[in-house]
Protein backbone atom coordinates (compact mmCIF):
# COMPACT_ATOMS: atom_id res chain seq x y z
CA UNK A 1 0.00 0.00 0.00
CA UNK A 2 2.57 2.59 0.49
CA UNK A 3 5.99 2.56 -1.67
CA UNK A 4 9.81 1.38 -0.55
CA UNK A 5 11.26 4.27 -0.35
CA UNK A 6 14.89 3.84 0.88
CA UNK A 7 16.45 6.31 -0.02
CA UNK A 8 14.27 9.19 1.93
CA UNK A 9 14.23 6.68 5.06
CA UNK A 10 17.76 6.28 5.37
CA UNK A 11 18.61 10.00 5.17
CA UNK A 12 15.24 10.74 7.55
CA UNK A 13 17.25 8.31 9.75
CA UNK A 14 20.46 9.97 9.58
CA UNK A 15 18.54 13.14 10.52
CA UNK A 16 17.96 11.65 13.49
CA UNK A 17 20.91 9.75 14.97
CA UNK A 18 22.26 13.47 14.23
CA UNK A 19 19.87 14.56 16.25
CA UNK A 20 20.19 12.03 19.45
CA UNK A 21 24.38 12.63 19.51
CA UNK A 22 23.92 16.39 19.75
CA UNK A 23 21.19 16.07 22.70
CA UNK A 24 23.67 13.68 23.81
CA UNK A 25 27.11 15.69 22.99
CA UNK A 26 25.81 18.98 24.05
CA UNK A 27 23.32 18.34 27.05
CA UNK A 28 24.40 14.68 28.21
CA UNK A 29 20.40 13.41 27.40
CA UNK A 30 18.80 10.90 25.57
CA UNK A 31 17.01 11.74 23.08
CA UNK A 32 13.90 9.55 23.70
CA UNK A 33 10.96 11.78 23.06
CA UNK A 34 8.65 9.46 25.89
CA UNK A 35 10.69 10.15 28.37
CA UNK A 36 11.28 14.14 27.26
CA UNK A 37 7.80 14.40 26.90
CA UNK A 38 6.46 12.31 30.38
CA UNK A 39 9.58 13.66 32.38
CA UNK A 40 7.78 17.39 32.37
CA UNK A 41 5.14 15.62 35.01
CA UNK A 42 7.92 15.26 37.64
CA UNK A 43 10.38 17.46 36.53
CA UNK A 44 11.78 21.06 38.39
CA UNK A 45 12.51 24.43 37.09
CA UNK A 46 15.73 23.98 35.40
CA UNK A 47 14.58 21.07 33.66
CA UNK A 48 11.42 21.98 31.76
CA UNK A 49 12.72 24.81 29.47
CA UNK A 50 14.41 22.05 27.31
CA UNK A 51 12.17 19.60 27.72
CA UNK A 52 9.32 21.97 25.80
CA UNK A 53 11.96 23.73 23.61
CA UNK A 54 12.87 20.16 22.48
CA UNK A 55 9.10 19.25 21.43
CA UNK A 56 8.92 22.93 19.82
CA UNK A 57 11.78 21.55 17.96
CA UNK A 58 9.96 18.53 16.74
CA UNK A 59 7.36 19.85 15.69
CA UNK A 60 9.24 22.98 13.88
CA UNK A 61 11.19 20.57 12.11
CA UNK A 62 8.45 18.63 10.19
CA UNK A 63 6.33 22.05 9.98
CA UNK A 64 9.61 23.44 7.99
CA UNK A 65 9.49 20.15 5.94
CA UNK A 66 6.35 20.66 5.09
CA UNK A 67 6.55 24.23 3.89
CA UNK A 68 9.43 23.11 1.87
CA UNK A 69 7.73 19.97 0.52
CA UNK A 70 3.66 20.01 1.17
CA UNK A 71 2.22 16.38 1.69
CA UNK A 72 3.91 13.79 -0.53
CA UNK A 73 1.86 10.93 0.78
CA UNK A 74 -2.18 11.33 1.50
CA UNK A 75 -3.15 11.23 4.66
CA UNK A 76 -5.46 8.42 6.14
CA UNK A 77 -9.49 8.82 5.92
CA UNK A 78 -11.74 7.23 8.44
CA UNK A 79 -10.06 5.87 10.98
CA UNK A 80 -12.19 5.69 14.29
CA UNK A 81 -11.62 8.59 16.74
CA UNK A 82 -12.30 6.07 19.93
CA UNK A 83 -9.73 3.94 18.36
CA UNK A 84 -6.98 6.36 18.25
CA UNK A 85 -8.25 7.60 22.13
CA UNK A 86 -7.12 3.92 22.56
CA UNK A 87 -4.00 3.88 20.89
CA UNK A 88 -3.01 7.21 22.41
CA UNK A 89 -3.72 5.88 25.95
CA UNK A 90 -1.96 2.42 25.59
CA UNK A 91 1.10 4.65 23.69
CA UNK A 92 1.33 7.21 26.73
CA UNK A 93 1.56 4.52 29.65
CA UNK A 94 3.53 1.89 27.53
CA UNK A 95 6.22 3.99 27.38
CA UNK A 96 5.99 5.39 30.77
CA UNK A 97 5.72 1.73 32.20
CA UNK A 98 8.35 0.70 29.81
CA UNK A 99 10.90 3.52 30.41
CA UNK A 100 10.83 4.54 26.51
CA UNK A 101 9.78 4.58 22.98
CA UNK A 102 10.94 4.03 19.57
CA UNK A 103 13.19 6.56 19.68
CA UNK A 104 14.96 6.15 23.20
CA UNK A 105 14.92 2.25 23.36
CA UNK A 106 14.95 1.34 19.12
CA UNK A 107 17.36 4.18 18.13
CA UNK A 108 19.33 5.37 21.70
CA UNK A 109 19.18 2.08 23.15
CA UNK A 110 20.29 -0.74 20.36
CA UNK A 111 23.15 2.35 19.52
CA UNK A 112 24.45 1.58 22.73
CA UNK A 113 23.50 -1.76 22.72
CA UNK A 114 21.71 -1.73 26.15
CA UNK A 115 20.06 -4.83 26.88
CA UNK A 116 17.14 -3.42 27.78
CA UNK A 117 16.45 -1.66 24.89
CA UNK A 118 16.88 -4.89 22.96
CA UNK A 119 14.40 -6.71 24.79
CA UNK A 120 12.15 -3.75 24.41
CA UNK A 121 12.12 -3.25 21.17
CA UNK A 122 11.87 -7.02 20.35
CA UNK A 123 8.08 -6.78 22.65
CA UNK A 124 7.18 -3.65 21.31
CA UNK A 125 7.45 -4.49 17.44
CA UNK A 126 6.16 -7.88 18.15
CA UNK A 127 3.16 -7.08 20.06
CA UNK A 128 2.10 -3.91 17.13
CA UNK A 129 3.18 -6.50 14.15
CA UNK A 130 0.34 -8.53 16.17
CA UNK A 131 -2.26 -5.67 16.82
CA UNK A 132 -2.11 -4.78 13.45
CA UNK A 133 -2.48 -7.83 12.25
CA UNK A 134 -5.62 -8.26 14.32
CA UNK A 135 -6.71 -4.62 13.76
CA UNK A 136 -6.48 -4.95 9.72
CA UNK A 137 -6.92 -8.56 8.90
CA UNK A 138 -9.22 -9.96 11.11
CA UNK A 139 -11.23 -6.67 11.65
CA UNK A 140 -10.39 -4.55 8.14
CA UNK A 141 -10.01 -1.29 10.11
CA UNK A 142 -7.41 0.50 7.76
CA UNK B 1 39.58 14.05 34.58
CA UNK B 2 39.27 15.09 30.42
CA UNK B 3 40.74 18.16 29.42
CA UNK B 4 36.94 18.46 27.78
CA UNK B 5 34.86 20.15 30.97
CA UNK B 6 31.12 21.04 29.58
CA UNK B 7 29.74 24.41 31.19
CA UNK B 8 27.04 24.82 33.02
CA UNK B 9 24.93 26.86 31.07
CA UNK B 10 20.72 26.42 30.66
CA UNK B 11 21.07 28.94 27.35
CA UNK B 12 23.13 26.62 25.87
CA UNK B 13 21.35 23.51 26.77
CA UNK B 14 17.87 25.01 25.99
CA UNK B 15 19.26 26.00 22.48
CA UNK B 16 20.55 22.73 21.98
CA UNK B 17 17.67 21.63 22.76
CA UNK B 18 16.23 23.24 20.14
CA UNK B 19 18.33 22.33 17.30
CA UNK B 20 18.49 18.94 18.35
CA UNK B 21 14.63 18.84 18.12
CA UNK B 22 14.66 20.65 15.07
CA UNK B 23 16.71 17.87 13.35
CA UNK B 24 14.83 15.18 14.83
CA UNK B 25 11.21 16.86 13.63
CA UNK B 26 13.06 17.57 10.20
CA UNK B 27 13.97 13.51 10.00
CA UNK B 28 10.90 11.99 11.26
CA UNK B 29 9.37 14.25 8.03
CA UNK B 30 11.62 13.38 5.54
CA UNK B 31 11.50 9.79 6.23
CA UNK B 32 7.69 10.10 6.42
CA UNK B 33 7.47 8.68 9.97
CA UNK B 34 4.61 11.22 10.41
CA UNK B 35 2.53 9.14 8.33
CA UNK B 36 0.58 6.71 10.03
CA UNK B 37 -0.05 4.33 6.88
CA UNK B 38 4.18 4.49 6.16
CA UNK B 39 4.50 3.06 9.52
CA UNK B 40 2.05 0.04 9.64
CA UNK B 41 2.82 -0.76 6.23
CA UNK B 42 6.12 -2.11 7.86
CA UNK B 43 3.74 -3.77 10.47
CA UNK B 44 2.05 -5.45 8.07
CA UNK B 45 3.72 -8.48 7.98
CA UNK B 46 0.55 -10.12 6.66
CA UNK B 47 -0.25 -7.94 4.06
CA UNK B 48 1.76 -5.35 1.64
CA UNK B 49 5.03 -4.68 3.54
CA UNK B 50 7.11 -1.31 3.10
CA UNK B 51 10.51 -2.09 4.64
CA UNK B 52 11.33 1.73 4.57
CA UNK B 53 10.65 2.06 8.56
CA UNK B 54 13.82 -0.46 9.23
CA UNK B 55 15.90 1.73 6.80
CA UNK B 56 15.18 4.74 9.04
CA UNK B 57 15.96 2.67 12.17
CA UNK B 58 18.79 1.58 10.32
CA UNK B 59 20.30 4.96 9.60
CA UNK B 60 19.20 6.09 12.80
CA UNK B 61 20.61 3.51 14.79
CA UNK B 62 23.93 3.73 12.92
CA UNK B 63 24.77 7.24 12.95
CA UNK B 64 23.23 6.84 16.74
CA UNK B 65 26.08 4.51 17.60
CA UNK B 66 28.94 5.94 15.72
CA UNK B 67 27.82 9.47 17.16
CA UNK B 68 28.01 8.26 20.70
CA UNK B 69 31.42 6.73 20.44
CA UNK B 70 32.59 9.99 19.04
CA UNK B 71 30.83 11.52 21.97
CA UNK B 72 32.06 9.27 24.68
CA UNK B 73 35.44 10.63 24.02
CA UNK B 74 35.11 14.20 25.83
CA UNK B 75 34.60 13.89 29.56
CA UNK B 76 31.58 16.14 29.81
CA UNK B 77 29.00 17.61 27.54
CA UNK B 78 29.44 21.09 26.50
CA UNK B 79 26.41 22.62 28.23
CA UNK B 80 25.92 19.87 31.09
CA UNK B 81 28.08 18.86 34.08
CA UNK B 82 27.66 15.40 33.17
CA UNK B 83 26.60 12.72 30.83
CA UNK B 84 23.20 10.67 31.54
CA UNK B 85 23.56 7.85 30.09
CA UNK B 86 21.44 5.08 31.11
CA UNK B 87 22.47 2.91 33.98
CA UNK B 88 20.52 -0.16 34.58
CA UNK B 89 20.74 -3.26 32.92
CA UNK B 90 18.19 -5.48 34.61
CA UNK B 91 14.50 -6.63 32.29
CA UNK B 92 12.18 -6.52 35.23
CA UNK B 93 8.30 -6.55 34.40
CA UNK B 94 7.65 -3.11 34.12
CA UNK B 95 10.06 -2.65 31.50
CA UNK B 96 8.17 -6.15 29.54
CA UNK B 97 4.81 -5.01 30.14
CA UNK B 98 5.04 -1.38 29.23
CA UNK B 99 6.91 -2.19 26.21
CA UNK B 100 3.95 -4.33 25.23
CA UNK B 101 1.34 -2.23 26.25
CA UNK B 102 3.30 0.49 23.79
CA UNK B 103 3.13 -1.89 21.14
CA UNK B 104 -0.37 -2.43 21.16
CA UNK B 105 -1.01 1.42 21.26
CA UNK B 106 1.57 1.88 18.50
CA UNK B 107 -0.02 -1.16 15.73
CA UNK B 108 -3.36 0.25 16.94
CA UNK B 109 -3.11 3.65 15.55
CA UNK B 110 0.34 3.52 13.83
CA UNK B 111 2.09 6.17 16.06
CA UNK B 112 4.61 6.19 18.71
CA UNK B 113 4.84 9.40 20.82
CA UNK B 114 7.76 11.43 18.46
CA UNK B 115 5.64 11.09 15.29
CA UNK B 116 2.32 11.42 16.79
CA UNK B 117 3.19 15.20 18.44
CA UNK B 118 5.48 15.87 15.02
CA UNK B 119 2.62 14.54 12.67
CA UNK B 120 0.87 17.93 13.94
CA UNK B 121 2.59 20.06 11.21
CA UNK B 122 0.59 18.15 9.09
CA UNK B 123 -2.92 19.91 10.00
CA UNK B 124 -4.97 16.97 10.27
CA UNK B 125 -6.96 15.70 13.19
CA UNK B 126 -5.60 12.39 13.98
CA UNK B 127 -1.65 13.89 15.73
CA UNK B 128 -3.87 16.08 17.96
CA UNK B 129 -6.21 13.30 19.01
CA UNK B 130 -3.45 10.78 19.40
CA UNK B 131 -1.27 13.35 21.31
CA UNK B 132 -4.71 14.51 23.87
CA UNK B 133 -4.76 10.97 24.35
CA UNK B 134 -1.44 10.08 24.76
CA UNK B 135 -0.51 12.68 27.36
CA UNK B 136 -3.77 11.76 29.16
CA UNK B 137 -2.01 8.23 29.49
CA UNK B 138 0.76 10.11 30.63
CA UNK B 139 -0.95 11.69 33.17
CA UNK B 140 -2.20 8.43 33.76
CA UNK B 141 1.07 6.60 34.40
CA UNK B 142 2.28 9.73 36.94
CA UNK B 143 -0.78 9.01 39.32
CA UNK B 144 0.13 5.35 39.42
CA UNK B 145 3.48 5.40 40.39
CA UNK B 146 2.76 8.65 42.64
CA UNK B 147 -0.09 5.80 44.61
CA UNK B 148 2.19 3.01 44.73
CA UNK B 149 5.03 5.38 45.82
CA UNK B 150 3.15 6.76 48.69
CA UNK B 151 1.38 3.24 49.81
CA UNK B 152 4.74 2.39 49.69
CA UNK B 153 5.86 4.64 52.60
CA UNK B 154 3.03 4.23 54.53
CA UNK B 155 3.72 0.84 54.80
CA UNK B 156 7.27 1.48 55.36
CA UNK B 157 6.27 3.80 58.72
CA UNK B 158 3.62 1.19 59.98
CA UNK B 159 6.08 -1.30 59.87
Amino acid sequence: MTEFTPVSALVGGALIGLAATLLMALNGRIAGVSGIAGGLLSSGRGERAWRWLFLGGLLGGALLHELIRPETFALREGFPPLLLIGAGLLVGIGTRMGSGCTSGHGVCGIARLSPRSLVATAIFMATAVITLAVVRHAFGVM
Amino acid sequence: MSRHTGIDSSWGRNLAALAAGLLFGLGLAVSQMINPLKVLGFLDWFGAWDPSLAFVMLGAVVVSALGFRLVRRRGAPVFSPRFEWPTRRDIDAPLMLGAAIFGIGWGLGGYCPGPGFAAMALGFWEPFVFTAAMVGGFFAWHGIERTRLASLRRRAVDG
